[in-house]
Parts: C-alpha cells; sequence; structure tokens
C-alpha cells in the first residue's frame, strides 16, 4: 500500500466520518456555522462601504501649508493623515456666506421685496471681492493672481456660456444668472423665473445651476415668494488655486469689516479637505457589468445542474450562499488580521467567485445523490462524502498550490488577490463540509419523508402474487422518484380538467401573489408621497405652522410679545416662527437669544409692523455646504473639464457676511411691475385686526380642511374607478358561468368535484365522442390502420369498425355466436372441424371466451405431442383468398401441430388451409405441399371474385360474421390494411401464461400479450378467413404485422417469421377501398388471382431463455423484449440478430421502437432504458416507476412512460431528466397516446384527458357518456386522422379531436 | 494609479479622440487575423466533414433537436444550419467581447456625458469588432473541426458552467492586463503567461487546444505586428519590437476561451452525463 493510498483511505474515512455526524446533528452545526460566519463577517463592520461618496479631513487653519507631494512624504510618520492627502488640492474654496434680510418688515413691502434687494447687493460684494487688492510689503496681490482661472466650458454646455465665467477668475455668485450686470438685475420683471430657468424638469441627484450660483442648497437660499423666514442668504464662491493666508486673511477682515455679523458664532479656525473618490462611468460600469453577467451566468449553469433532490431552488441558493459567505468571511479573516483591502471589492468580487468556485458543491451534491437510496439517509452522506473526498482534496491541493504560485508574482494587487482567494478557498471548505453538507442532508431527508408520506401505489391491480424480490425493489426506487422536478398529481378520479385558458392563469397567477394588491399599495404610496412632495394644498407648511405653534418655544414667544399695534398679519398666524430659524430650538449653542430681538437699528423706520427676522449665524452655516449634493464641487469642476476623480478640494472657512437692508433700500430697489397683481403681497389679510388671530388660523384650517376634503374625494374616486376598472377586466377576462357546475345533466355531479384549487368547474365539452357498442363483454384488444378499427372482448367477438363514421363493418362472433353468422353452413362447418381439432387434441375445449379459462391447465404440454409427427415437413397455411386476411392461430389438428414442431426446427413453409368449408373439403391437401413451394392456390380456390371482399359499410349493421375458430380467446389483434391478425389463447400453455400474466390481466393487455397458438389472417371487411397458421405448441406472446412480414413470438422465446404473400400484390389500399364497393360478401370464395399465402420464412429456435413478452418493429429493425431481462435487435429482412442489449434487472414488459432507430425499453425492475440501434449501446438509463413498466412511446423529444403505479412519466429525451409526471386514475395507467408531438392523451375514468406535452398542462378533459364513469379507460389507441379510440368496458368511444389540434396550432 | 500609456488604435480613424483614448489593443484585433489565416489553412468544407463524423457519432442517439436529427435526408441542411448559427453566436459572442474588453483598456477619465461614452466605446478603428467576431467565429468552428479531425473528442469539463468560467476568467485576464501596476513589462508578461497556461490548463487541456492556441498566438502576434510595422495603429510604448509583449499572452487564452465556446456550441444542447 503506498502512501497515496494511505493516505487516501485516511481521507476517505474522515470524510465518512464528517458526513455522518452532519447529517446526525443538522440543525446544531448549521447554527454552529451561522455563529462562525458571523463572528468571520464582523470585521466587515468597520470598513467603510464602498461607495463614491467623497472623505473628508480636517486640519486647522493656523499654520496651514499644502501637504508635501507624495515623494517627500515619511512613511515612518504615524499621522492621522489619510493616503489622498498629499500635494495640493485642485483648489481652494472660499464661500462668502451672505446672509441678507430686509428689517424692519414693513406692511407695504412685498413678498419680492423679500429677495430683491438682498440680491441686488451681490452685485456690490462682487465688486468689493474683485477688487481687493492685498498691499502688504511684498508687493500687491490681487485676486486674479491666486484665483483659479479657467478657460473654455465644455463644448455641450453653451446654453449655459453666459451664466458661468469663463476665461477669468472661477467666481460665482447668484448675479451670474444676470451677467454680473446690475442692469440686467433691476431689469427683471422675474427674478425666480430667471433662477429657475435652468431648473431640470426631471428629478435629479447632482447639482443644479440654482445651487451652483447660490452656493447653498436651495431650500436654504430663501429666495421664494411663499417663504416665511423673510431672510435670503446665498454664497459667493471664489475658487482659489494657490493658497494666500494673508491674501484670504485681508478679504475676510475686510468683508467683516464692511458687512459685520455682529452675533457671529463661527469660528473659522478649520480647513476641510474633501477628498472624491474615482466616478464610475457607464465606461467603467460596461466591463463591470459584462463580467457580472457572466459571473450569473455561471452560477446558473452550475446551478442548473443540480438535480434528484427534494428543493433544487433550495440547494442552488445554498451553494451560492456558501460561496459568498466564504468571500465575505475571507474578506473579514483579512480584515481581522491588520489587511486593509485596497482592490476594488465590486471589480474582483465577480472573479474571486469564479475562483473559489461551485464545483465542490455540485461534485459533492452528485455524489450523494448517486449513492443508493436504500440507505439510510445519514450513510448515504457519508458514503458520498467518501467517495469525492479524494478528489475534492487533490482539487483544493490544486487551487491552492496555484494561488500560492500567484502570491509570488510580487505584484501587490495580484497577491492581495490571491490573499482573498486562498482565505476564501478555505472557508469555503469549511463552508462546503458544514453547511452544505448539513443542508443536504436535510434535503435528503426531506425527500424521504415527502415519499413516505406519499399516497401508496395502488397495489390493486398488481396481481397478488408478486415476485419476492418486487418490494425490495420498490424500495429502492423509492427514494429516486420524487426528485421529479414536478408531479401533477391528480387525485381522484375526475380532478383533472380543462387546461387552465391562459388568460385565466394569468388571473390566477396575479390573485394568488397579490400581486394586484401590492401594486395598488405600492401605488397609493407612491402617490401619496408625490402628494406630500408637490405638497399641491400647502398641507407641509400648514402642518409646519401647527407644530410649531404648538411648541412651547413658539408659546412662550408668543406671550412674551407685545401686543403692538393690534396690526399682526392675519395670514401671519406665527410670529415667532419667523423670527427664529427652525434650527434655533434644535442648537442651544446658537448664541442669539430671543431677548435680543430688538436689534440696533430697528425702528429706524417708524411703524415696524412685524418683528424683523433676526439674521443669525450659528455652526450649521459653517457647514451648509456638506447640505450640497456631492456631487456638487466635482459638477462644477467638471464643467471646466477638470476631474476630482480621486483628488481633494480643499474647504476654506466661509466668511459670514450679513446684509441688513431697510424698507426703504427695498422699496427702492423694486422693479415697476413688482407692486403689480403678479405678485401679490405676502399678506392677503393685510389691516386685519390682531382680535381676527384667532380667527385667522381657523379659517386657514378649515380652508385647508377643504383641500384635505378634495384629496380625499379626489383618492376616494380614483379608489372607485379603479375598482370599476378592475371590475371590467375581470368581466373581460373570465366567462361568466366560472364556478357554476356544468349544467347539463348528464354531467353529472361535476360541480362538486374539487375541479382545481380555484373552484373552477369544466365547462361543457365541445368534442362529443362516438361510442361504439356491439360488444357484449369487456374489449381486450385494439388494432387500427387509420380506416379501420378493429376490437376483440373477452367473448371473443372480432368486430370491424369504420373509424371514420363508427360503423360496425363487420362482426366476427366467436364460436357460440354463429348465428350472427351469414353463411351458417360454413359456420357448422368449421365449427365442426375446430371441435374435431379440439378433440384430437385430447381435451374438448371450451370457447376460450372467458378470462378463467385462460388458467385452466388444458391438456399436456406440446412437447409430448413431439413424438408422433407425422412427415409434415412444414406447416402451411395461407393462399387465399383476395383480400387481406387474417392469419389466426387456430388451434390445429395434433399432427399439425407436430408437423410445425418439426417445421420449427428446420425453417419451412406450412401451409395450412384452416379455412372454412373449402377447408373440410379439401382436407389436409396443403398439408402436402413442399415446403419452401409457395402455396398455388389456383385449383384450390377458384372463386371469390375479389369484389366480393367488399362490405358496404353503409349497411352499418353485420351481415357476416365468420367465427374463427376458437380455442382460446383472442389476446391480440393486428391489423394493416385490411388484414386483421390475430393472436388466440391456447388451452395448453396455461402454464406459461400465468407466468406472462403476473402483471395482472390488463397489464398484460396493455402490453399486447397473448398467446395465441397459432396465426390466423382475417379479410377485416367481408370477416372471411384468409388463411391461417396453425404453429407449434408454444403459444404466441406478441405479434408484429409490418408490411407483409408477420412476426410472432413464442412463449417459448423463439421467434417466427412469416410473410405473406397476396399473387396480385394487392396493396392494402386498394382493401380499403374495398367496402365501397358493396358485394355481398357472404360467400367464402376464393379466387386465385389475390390469394394470400402466409409463409413461415425463419424461425429463430431460441431468440431468447424465458418468453418474449414484447415484440416492435420499425425502420427494417425488429427488437424483442423477454423475461430473461434481455432485448434483442433483428433485422426483419433474414432475421439475422444484431444486438442483444443488457441493462435491465428485471423483465422487459414494454419496448419502443420507431422509424427513426430509437428503441427504448421498459421492464419490470421500473427503468426505462433508451439504446442505440445502430451500436447496440444503451444511451441512457432511468429508474422511471415504482413497479412494472406498462407502456412507453417517444416523441422527438420527449420519452412517456407509464407504469404499474399509475403514473405517467414525460422524459427528456436527450437528458434523461424527468420532466414531469401525471398522476393517472387507478387502473388507467397505460392508457395513453401520442397525437402529435405535443399532444399527449391519457385515460382515465370515464374520460380522456389532452395535455400539452411541452408544459405538462392539462388541455382538455372529455367525459365519455354518462355510463362510462366508473369505467376506467383502459386502453387509448391514436388513429391517423386525429381521433382517439378507447375501451370503456364493452364499448370503444371514438373521438375527434380537431379542436384539440386546432389550439396546438 | 494604472498607467495610461498605451494608444494602441490611434490609427486614422482615432485621431480626433485625442487623451481619452487611451485603450490597449487587447484580443480582438488578434483574433481578427488570426481568422485570415485559419480560413486559408482550413479549406471550407472542411467543418462540414467533420459536423457529418461528428453527428454520425451514434452515441448521441435520442439527440434532441439541436444536435441534429439521424434521418439521413435532413442532415445536410441541417448542419448548414447549425454551421450558421453557431457562427453567428460565436461572432456576436467575438464583438461583444471586443467591445468590452477595449472599454475596460479604456482609461477611467472618462467624463460622465453619454456622447464621450459612446464615442469611447467606439473609440477604435471601426472594423476591429468585425474583424474580432469573425476571427473568434473561426476560431470557434476550428477548434472543434480540429477534434474530430484528430478523432479525439473533447472531454473534459464540458459544460456551460464551465465555458462561463473559463470566459470570466479571460476577462480577468484581460482586467488584470489593464489595470494592474506592475514593476516592469516583463513581469507583467509573465504574469500573464502564466495565467493563460493556467487557463488552458484548467479549462482545456488538450494538446490540440494548446497547439491551436499557441498558432494563434503567433499568427496573431505576427499580423498585428506587420500592421503596426505599417503604421495602421500603433502602440503608445512598445516594449516587444512594436507591440506590447503581453499580447501573445492575450491572443492565446482568447483562442482558447473562443475555442471552448466553439466546442461547448458544437456539443449542441448539453447532455447529461449519467452516473452509471
Amino acid at each position: 500500500m503506498t502512501l497515496t493510498e494511505r493516505l487516501r483511505e485516511k481521507i476517505s474515512q474522515a470524510f465518512y466520518n464528517h458526513g455522518l455526524f452532519c447529517a446526525s446533528y443538522p440543525i446544531p452545526i448549521i447554527l454552529f456555522t451561522g455563529l462562525c460566519i458571523l463572528a468571520c463577517c464582523y470585521p466587515l463592520l468597520k470598513l467603510p462601504l464602498p461607495g463614491t461618496g467623497p472623505v473628508e479631513f480636517t486640519t486647522p487653519v493656523k499654520d496651514y501649508s499644502p501637504p508635501p507631494v507624495a515623494s517627500d512624504h515619511k512613511p515612518e510618520e504615524p499621522n492621522e493623515q489619510p493616503e489622498w492627502y498629499v500635494g495640493a488640492p485642485v483648489a481652494y474654496i472660499q464661500q462668502i456666506f451672505v446672509k441678507s434680510s430686509v428689517s424692519p418688515w414693513h406692511k407695504n413691502l412685498l413678498a419680492v421685496d423679500v429677495f430683491r434687494s438682498p440680491l441686488s447687493r451681490a452685485f456690490q460684494l462682487v465688486e468689493e471681492i474683485r477688487n481687493h487688492v492685498l498691499r502688504d510689503s511684498s508687493g500687491t496681490r490681487s485676486l486674479e493672481e491666486v484665483c483659479l482661472q479657467v478657460t473654455d466650458l465644455l463644448p455641450g454646455l453653451r446654453k449655459l456660456r453666459n451664466l458661468l465665467p469663463e476665461h477669468g477668475c472661477l467666481l460665482l455668485s447668484p448675479g451670474n444668472f444676470w451677467q454680473n450686470d446690475r442692469e440686467h438685475f433691476h431689469a427683471d420683471p422675474d427674478i425666480i423665473g430667471t433662477i429657475h430657468q435652468h431648473e431640470p424638469k426631471t428629478l435629479q441627484t447632482s447639482a443644479t445651476l440654482k445651487d451652483l450660483l447660490f452656493g447653498v442648497p436651495g431650500k436654504y437660499s430663501g429666495v421664494s415668494l411663499y417663504t416665511r423666514k423673510r431672510l435670503v442668504s446665498y454664497t459667493i464662491t471664489l475658487v482659489f488655486q494657490h493658497y494666500d493666508a494673508r491674501f484670504l486673511g485681508s478679504l475676510r477682515a475686510r468683508l467683516m469689516l464692511l458687512h459685520p455679523s455682529p452675533n457671529c458664532s463661527l469660528r473659522a479656525e478649520s480647513l476641510v479637505h474633501v477628498h472624491f473618490k474615482e466616478e464610475i462611468g457607464i465606461a467603467e460600469l460596461i466591463p463591470l457589468v459584462t463580467t457580472y453577467i457572466i459571473l450569473f451566468a455561471y452560477i446558473y449553469f452550475s446551478t442548473r445542474k443540480i438535480d434528484m433532490v427534494k428543493s433544487k431552488w433550495g440547494l442552488a441558493l445554498a451553494a451560492v450562499v456558501t460561496v459568498l459567505s466564504s468571500l465575505l468571511m475571507s474578506v473579514g479573516l483579512c480584515t481581522l488580521f491588520g489587511l486593509t483591502p485596497t482592490l476594488n471589492g465590486g471589480e474582483i468580487f465577480p472573479y474571486l467567485v469564479v475562483v473559489i468556485g461551485l464545483e465542490n458543491v455540485l461534485v459533492l451534491t452528485k455524489s450523494v445523490v448517486s449513492t443508493p437510496v436504500d440507505l439510510e439517509v445519514k450513510l448515504r452522506i457519508a458514503q458520498g462524502l467518501s467517495n469525492e473526498s479524494w478528489s475534492i482534496m487533490k482539487n483544493m491541493a490544486t487551487e491552492l498550490g496555484i494561488i500560492l504560485i500567484g502570491y509570488f508574482t510580487l505584484v501587490p494587487a495580484i497577491q492581495e488577490f490571491c490573499l482573498f482567494a486562498v482565505v476564501g478557498l478555505v472557508s469555503d471548505f469549511f463552508l462546503q463540509m458544514l453547511f452544505f453538507t448539513t443542508v443536504l442532508s436535510i434535503d435528503i431527508r426531506r425527500m424521504e419523508l415527502a415519499d413516505l408520506n406519499k399516497r401508496l401505489p395502488p397495489e390493486a391491480c398488481l396481481p397478488p402474487a408478486k415476485p419476492a424480490g418486487r418490494p425490495a425493489r420498490f424500495e429502492r426506487q423509492l427514494a429516486v422518484r420524487p426528485s421529479t422536478p414536478h408531479t401533477i398529481t391528480l387525485q381522484p378520479s375526475s380532478f383533472r380538467n380543462l387546461r387552465l385558458p391562459k388568460r385565466l392563469r394569468v388571473v390566477y397567477f396575479l390573485a394568488r401573489t397579490r400581486l394586484a394588491q401590492r401594486l395598488i399599495m405600492a401605488g397609493t404610496v407612491v402617490w401619496i408621497g408625490i402628494l406630500v412632495y408637490t405638497d399641491p394644498a400647502g398641507l407641509r407648511t400648514y402642518l409646519t405652522a401647527q407644530v410649531t405653534e404648538q411648541s412651547p418655544l413658539g408659546e412662550g414667544a408668543l406671550a412674551s410679545m407685545p401686543v403692538p399695534s393690534g396690526v399682526l398679519p392675519a395670514s401671519h398666524p406665527d410670529p415667532a416662527f419667523s423670527i427664529f430659524p427652525p434650527g434655533a430650538s434644535k442648537l442651544p449653542e446658537n448664541q442669539t437669544l430671543p431677548g435680543e430681538l430688538p436689534e440696533p437699528g430697528a425702528p429706524a423706520e417708524g411703524i415696524h409692523d412685524s418683528p424683523a427676522p433676526e439674521v443669525t449665524w450659528g455652526t450649521e452655516d459653517e457647514e451648509l455646504w456638506r447640505k450640497l449634493s456631492f456631487r456638487h464641487w466635482p459638477t462644477l469642476f467638471s464643467y471646466y473639464n477638470i476631474t476630482l476623480a480621486k483628488r481633494y478640494i480643499s474647504l476654506l472657512p466661509v466668511i459670514p457676511v450679513t446684509l441688513r437692508l431697510n424698507p426703504r433700500e427695498a422699496l427702492e430697489g423694486r422693479h415697476p411691475q413688482d407692486g403689480r397683481s403678479a405678485w401679490p403681497p405676502p399678506r392677503p389679510g393685510q389691516g386685519g385686526l390682531w382680535e381676527a388671530g384667532p380667527k385667522g388660523p381657523g379659517t386657514a384650517q378649515a380652508h385647508r380642511d377643504i383641500t384635505l376634503y378634495k384629496v380625499a374625494a379626489l383618492g376616494l374616486a380614483s379608489g372607485i374607478v379603479l375598482v370599476l376598472l378592475l371590475l371590467c377586466l375581470y368581466r373581460v377576462l373570465c366567462p361568466r358561468n366560472y364556478g357554476q357546475p356544468g349544467s347539463g345533466p348528464g354531467r353529472r355531479r361535476r360541480g362538486e368535484l374539487p375541479c382545481d384549487d380555484y373552484g373552477y368547474a369544466p365547462p361543457e365539452t365541445e368534442i362529443v365522442p362516438l361510442v361504439l357498442r356491439g360488444h357484449l363483454m369487456d374489449i381486450e384488444c385494439l388494432a387500427s390502420d387509420g380506416m379501420l378499427l378493429v376490437s376483440c372482448c373477452l367473448a371473443g367477438h372480432v368486430c370491424v369498425w369504420d373509424a371514420q363514421t363508427g360503423d360496425c363493418l363487420t362482426r366476427i362472433p366467436h364460436l357460440g355466436q354463429r348465428q350472427d353468422s351469414g353463411v351458417g353452413s360454413v359456420l357448422e362447418a368449421q365449427e365442426s372441424w375446430e371441435r374435431l381439432s379440439d378433440g384430437g387434441k385430447g381435451g374438448p375445449e371450451e370457447p376460450g371466451d372467458s378470462p378463467p379459462l385462460r388458467h385452466r391447465p388444458r391438456g399436456p404440454p406440446p412437447t409430448s405431442l413431439f413424438g408422433d409427427q407425422p412427415d409434415l415437413t412444414c406447416l402451411i397455411d395461407t393462399n387465399f383468398s383476395a383480400q387481406p386476411q387474417l392469419l389466426e392461430p387456430a388451434q390445429p389438428e395434433p399432427r399439425y401441430r407436430a408437423g410445425c414442431r418439426r417445421a420449427q426446427a428446420s425453417p419451412g413453409y406450412d401451409f395450412s388451409h384452416l379455412v372454412q368449408r373449402l377447408y373440410q373439403e379439401e382436407g389436409m391437401a396443403p398439408v402436402h405441399t413442399p415446403a419452401l413451394r409457395p402455396p398455388s392456390p389456383g385449383p384450390t380456390l377458384p372463386q371469390a371474385p375479389e369484389d366480393e371482399g367488399g362490405f358496404p359499410p353503409e349497411k352499418g349493421s353485420p351481415s357476416l360474421a365468420w367465427a374463427p375458430s376458437a380455442d382460446g380467446s383472442i389476446w391480440s389483434l393486428e391489423l394493416q390494411g385490411s388484414l386483421i391478425v390475430v393472436g388466440r389463447s391456447s388451452g395448453r400453455l396455461e402454464v406459461g401464461r400465468g407466468d406472462v400474466c403476473a402483471g395482472g390481466l390488463w397489464a398484460l393487455l396493455a402490453r399486447r400479450c397473448s398467446q395465441p397458438l397459432g396465426l390466423q389472417v382475417w379479410d377485416a371487411i367481408e370477416g372471411t378467413l384468409r388463411c391461417s397458421s396453425e404453429e407449434v405448441s408454444s403459444g404466441i406472446t406478441a405479434l408484429v404485422f409490418l408490411d407483409k412480414r408477420i412476426v410472432a413470438a413464442r412463449l417459448n422465446g423463439s421467434l417466427d417469421f412469416f410473410s405473406l404473400e397476396t399473387h396480385t400484390a394487392l396493396s392494402p389500399l386498394q382493401f380499403r377501398g374495398a367496402p365501397g364497393r358493396g358485394s355481398s360478401p357472404t360467400s367464402p370464395m376464393y379466387s386465385s388471382s389475390d390469394a394470400v399465402a402466409c409463409h413461415l420464412t425463419h424461425t429463430v429456435p431460441c431468440a431468447h431463455q424465458k418468453p418474449i413478452t414484447a415484440l416492435k418493429a420499425a425502420a427494417g429493425r425488429l427488437v424483442t423484449g423477454s423475461q430473461d431481462h434481455t432485448l434483442r435487435v433483428y433485422r426483419l429482412e433474414d432475421s439475422c440478430c444484431l444486438f442483444t442489449l443488457q441493462g435491465h434487472s428485471g423483465a422487459i414488459t414494454t419496448v419502443y421502437i420507431d422509424q427513426t432507430m430509437v428503441l427504448a425499453s421498459g421492464g419490470q425492475d421500473g427503468a426505462i432504458c433508451l439504446w442505440d440501434v445502430l451500436t447496440g449501446s444503451r444511451v441512457s438509463h432511468m429508474f422511471a416507476h415504482r413497479g412494472d413498466v406498462t407502456s412507453l412511446t417517444c416523441t422527438t423529444s420527449c420519452v412517456i412512460s407509464s407504469g404499474l403505479d399509475d403514473l405517467i412519466s414525460i422524459w427528456d429525451r436527450s437528458t434523461g431528466i424527468r420532466l414531469y409526471s401525471i398522476q393517472q386514475d387507478l387502473g388507467c395507467g397505460a392508457s395513453l397516446g401520442v397525437i402529435s408531438d405535443n399532444l399527449l392523451v391519457t385515460g382515465g375514468q370515464g374520460c380522456v384527458s389532452f395535455w400539452d406535452l411541452n408544459y405538462g398542462d392539462l388541455l382538455q378533459t372529455v367525459y365519455l357518456g354518462k355510463n362510462s364513469e366508473a369505467q376506467p379507460a383502459r386502453q387509448i389507441l391514436v388513429l391517423d386522422n386525429a381521433a382517439i379510440v378507447c375501451n370503456f368496458g364493452s364499448e370503444l368511444s371514438l373521438v375527434y379531436v380537431p379542436s384539440v389540434l386546432e389550439k396546438l396550432d | 494609479m494604472p498607467r495610461l500609456d498605451d494608444h494602441p488604435w490611434s490609427g486614422p480613424c482615432a485621431k480626433g479622440a485625442k487623451h481619452r483614448s487611451h485603450l490597449r489593443a487587447s484580443a480582438r484585433g488578434l483574433e481578427a487575423k488570426v481568422g485570415e489565416m485559419i480560413t486559408s489553412s482550413v479549406s471550407g468544407p472542411s467543418p462540414l466533414v467533420a459536423h457529418s463524423a461528428r453527428d454520425a457519432d451514434p452515441a448521441h442517439g435520442p439527440g434532441s433537436a439541436a444536435v441534429g436529427g439521424h434521418g439521413s435526408s435532413g442532415h445536410i441542411t441541417s448542419w448548414h444550419h447549425h454551421l450558421v448559427q453557431r457562427s453567428l453566436v460565436l461572432f456576436s459572442v467575438g464583438v461583444v467581447l471586443a467591445l468590452v474588453l477595449n472599454l475596460l483598456q479604456v482609461q477611467r477619465n472618462v467624463t460622465l456625458f453619454p456622447e464621450e461614452v459612446i464615442a469611447t466605446i467606439f473609440s477604435s478603428a471601426w472594423w476591429v469588432p468585425p474583424c474580432c467576431g469573425t476571427a473568434a467565429a473561426v476560431v470557434g468552428l476550428l477548434y472543434p473541426c480540429i477534434d474530430s479531425r484528430l478523432g479525439e473528442p473533447h472531454k473534459f469539463k464540458r459544460e456551460w458552467a464551465s465555458v462561463m468560467r473559463c470566459v470570466a476568467v479571460f476577462v480577468g485576464i484581460n482586467h488584470a492586463s489593464a489595470k494592474l501596476d506592475f514593476a516592469n513589462n516583463v513581469q507583467l508578461s509573465l504574469t500573464l503567461a502564466a495565467l493563460s497556461l493556467g487557463l488552458w490548463w484548467t479549462f482545456d487541456r488538450s494538446r490540440s487546444g494548446l497547439g491551436l492556441g499557441i498558432t494563434i498566438a503567433f499568427l496573431a502576434t505576427v499580423i498585428t505586428q506587420l500592421l503596426v510595422y505599417n503604421g495602421v495603429y500603433q502602440y503608445t510604448s512598445p516594449d516587444f519590437l512594436y507591440i506590447r509583449s503581453w499580447l501573445p499572452c492575450i491572443f492565446f487564452s482568447g483562442g482558447v476561451t473562443v475555442g471552448n465556446i466553439g466546442r461547448q456550441l458544437a456539443m449542441g444542447v448539453p447532455e447529461k452525463p449519467h452516473s452509471d
């Protein structure tokens, strides 16, 4: 044992133990893992959130000098300077913050006076600033020398050309709106219009032009007609290129001197540096988005492979969670140990995920899922883990190695990436082992539980004596089955109804998800939000006023106010409000006291009728720029093509400027138009007395109440409209009769059937089935070639129907009903012959028209007859008549049978004339026909003009029937052209048949098993027996009639190939035309011209060891399936065995092959195998059913199987993945048919259902007659002309489904 | 701060785009050229032959429609159909990759104005994306073709998830080449070469893949050299004759990636491996 092997064993053992552990204590482990994740992610809280927001750094103004450039930066200096704080900033920004008010306020002043004259002062200020010159010892220095000189605006900004400075100092003030020209300002009648002219209409986050020029957020500027503060603030923004402390100091001193701010508390001692992150533009985003798209595609394709589990979504989520939290853990751990991530997390994240990958998770899932399902969950997990342990460890080691190599590239970025990746890998491994494995174990346990809870399969339809091995097998498939993506389970019978129409499904979807409610709710919220935001009714101001009124400060202020001359504006219910800015109460450090109200020089103008707004300066003013959009400065600079990305600017402390204007100045500054009605004074109730004060708010309130009512009424109205609209929609979308039970009395308790979750009852079907009655007992076999339909019942009657009209063309009764026959004598003769033959068999045989009969042991086994054979070398059959015929295995006389036996050993041609009188007359003549010689029926079969073969379907009633030799019930039928091949059961092979019947009678039927002893060929129209072949004693278990070949598979595992020859080479089409000819078919005459001969061309004596149970032919190939668990593929022409296919672990029950050489087989082991006929290799293998697979068919894209568990499963043909399953009614499991590539029809209790194959949607259910309720549809046959035939007991229903087909088109 | 030293496609068209179009030549141009010589070396009908061989492979059995029916008559047309389909897919993949990677190389002094962005996306010569698309189509078809020629169908990690991973790694390599700061070009080139080989080892591991990738890288580099030599465009700081030394690595990994996609496409609908 090498080291590797030992290591491998150790690892495997460790994983096994670990798996056991995980599966044993899932919940504690998951909790523990969650805690671990949280603990590891905790350091992440300290990380700054990624974003593009600016970062600030504050330095004192005193002794400030620009930081040194990076090169001379000493790393050993343990300062707190951020990394970006190196080199000179892009610019220094000096804001001169102007607060201005007109005081005292005069009653004659208009609203526009609040800001017109204060704004006009801006021009003067700008002048002062521009002309400021510092003169000192070093000479003179003007603004031009230190300010930031800008050049052109960007070409895209031509419309701003007049508003923003170009070619000069970057100096912004509100005056820029008027090109810094006072005359423009004075000539402007509509200041607000001018200011808002450039406001964007849409919502926008970046700075607007107004913000840029005012330098304060819009709502602080006070330039509004409805402001209550009457305080205008704006800034003049100066941008300096260099920091010149002395120049700035002199500017500050001068401005402060000119416009003193008495109660200014600004300290102006710190310099704020703002660093802007790099901006992510669209160009940057596109590659990023691409990598994320690739990442999601990767995750999608990976998690899609999770299969065979209870909840694919859950596991996929767990996988993603595993990877993501391992990444988070890795970052968290790295941070914990002192590494600060420098990489852009968003950028490297997809690559990390891809490097770490989801592979292990998938491998684990697959491995666990593929362990034997009958094991205990713990063991499954443990085994799955240990199976993959070696490869997981190897991969892990490889990846770690690769990443470690990457670590030695010595590129910092790569090293960091590798570090993250390594830690991520390890934590991912940790999570896989603890978290994902545990989740997987829970999932698998759920799966098994769900399976246990599932309804047991209908055991009733299983034969009581089940092979002992079967229960174990069921156990095994137990856990596999529920892995289906979804199973359409239709519990009790007619649960299935219409597939809901699309519109309905939309409506139901809406109802389920409560989408409409949520939308309406969201809409309402948005609507209310918009209402509040836009404030159409002035609610906000009203509310603010109310709040302030009730605030203690307001009360106090009000109380302390001396009631002046009684001319308080009525519309101004809160004088205190205008005195104190809202911030005042919040900021105790505000040094302005209310008591200082009477400002100096206030009473200059005599009647000051309202308290003038006091200009106060608080700390919040110092930082007002913070309230600007964070894109304010980048926007400003970007206009001049200066990027601030990854650079910083320094904001100098603001210079406060207080402007007090007296009313006279305000009046002087008025524009002539200001006095007109366009500018209504802010006090509509001017002149009202103070006594009106209490009333004022009241009326205002009433007024606003009305608006409230208006809003409410509007909301109500729109709600009603919405409801009406929805109602209309509902009406339009849904027919009226929802939920009402079907009205027809025949529709029985349709209403009480829970049709679907929504209480939807199916409407009347427009499909009216054609009920074909005529059989006395249950119908066993059905066959059709599109034009004709042949059925056979337990009583042995064979009826031929016109598949188009449903007329009964011929009835071939059993022996007992020969009175039906138009040719009694013939029947008599036949019967007598049959009796004779029966007698010859050594035991008179009852007409095998009842099932019990089959099980009755009869006679000695055929082998006993071997010895006494006559000289016949072959058994011949054949040569008859004009039309297609039916080759029926009749019970032959012993010696014929003996001959047949021999013939089986050495292939030869057997001609046996079993027909009626002719047969009788000619006796054994054919027996002597030499082998290998085609029959020459000429002499023996003289008459029978072909015309007589036609039976007029118009007659509608069987005028002729021919009693077939009845020594057993008919077990299989084949129809082609109008030749019917009937297989009959034989009395002699009971024992063997018992085995075959193990699946129960109906299952057998579904498999088309039959055990005729011989073949009979009948003419479907005439009901005449054309030829029959007496065969060896071993029963025929399956028949294939293809072109002119008949292949019979026998119970003893041998195969016989017959060929039918007609001398006139009639084609089936001609036979089809026969019914129209209308001649009487009664006379059993044969024309030499169209005699049919049936030759035994080949015999394969030992095709299988055990009885052949399935036989199909197509595309020149013949496939047999046997109880010996194998399939064989033969070439049809020469019966050469091409392949033996092994792969099933049970007897083959059904086989499908079609022209495209697709071969599928199903067995008693519940498995379905797909084979490649060309190579004989198995393409896929699926565990499909609990119990036998009872039937199997394929379309171009799917495989459809049904099993004894009454499930119909639809599989994807190429991948072998189960798409969905349909739960069938009890006993209807095998009834299914494929109408087109996407239309499936299944049978139920008294109904058939149509399904859309692609989606598994129920399209329609057709109820077939009232009395068919209790009858399950046992068999469904799809005819060429979009019709289906199904049998309900003794009735056949012929359903045309054009409507469904139209829908599909 | 990453260096913005490359002005690759400053060809005739890109003259106007001054400093903002700092883009480097990435995988696209090369693949384009590769395409040309590949077409010359491979005769037209050969892919078809390759596909017939593949489709005849019976193991695909009841394949879905995408794999091609087994009906003998419909074969030729469906091959053509699939060939065209695959070419189209590969072409669009190439174009998208070219645009995206181009953008990746464009450095970040891009302002936020949409016109600018549009201008940057198409700042390289107009013929680059189509050339890349064509080259991708040719390479993507060539890989499965060569596989079947050599008779060793590529079985390693045949699934879309792996292909997506491969594409992601390829984009990552480009990302690294565009944004990482390296001490010198040799280090950059060596790192990228190691990454490219790692890509091949992780996602391909076939000799034909390696050979084809190297051939593609060589030919594409030669073609690029010729183009640069003739002045169609130029690099800002060539360090490997006239181009950048990491270019062959990008070409190589691009070839492997596109080949991976092509092989996966040639497989048709992914077949689920059965765990028998």
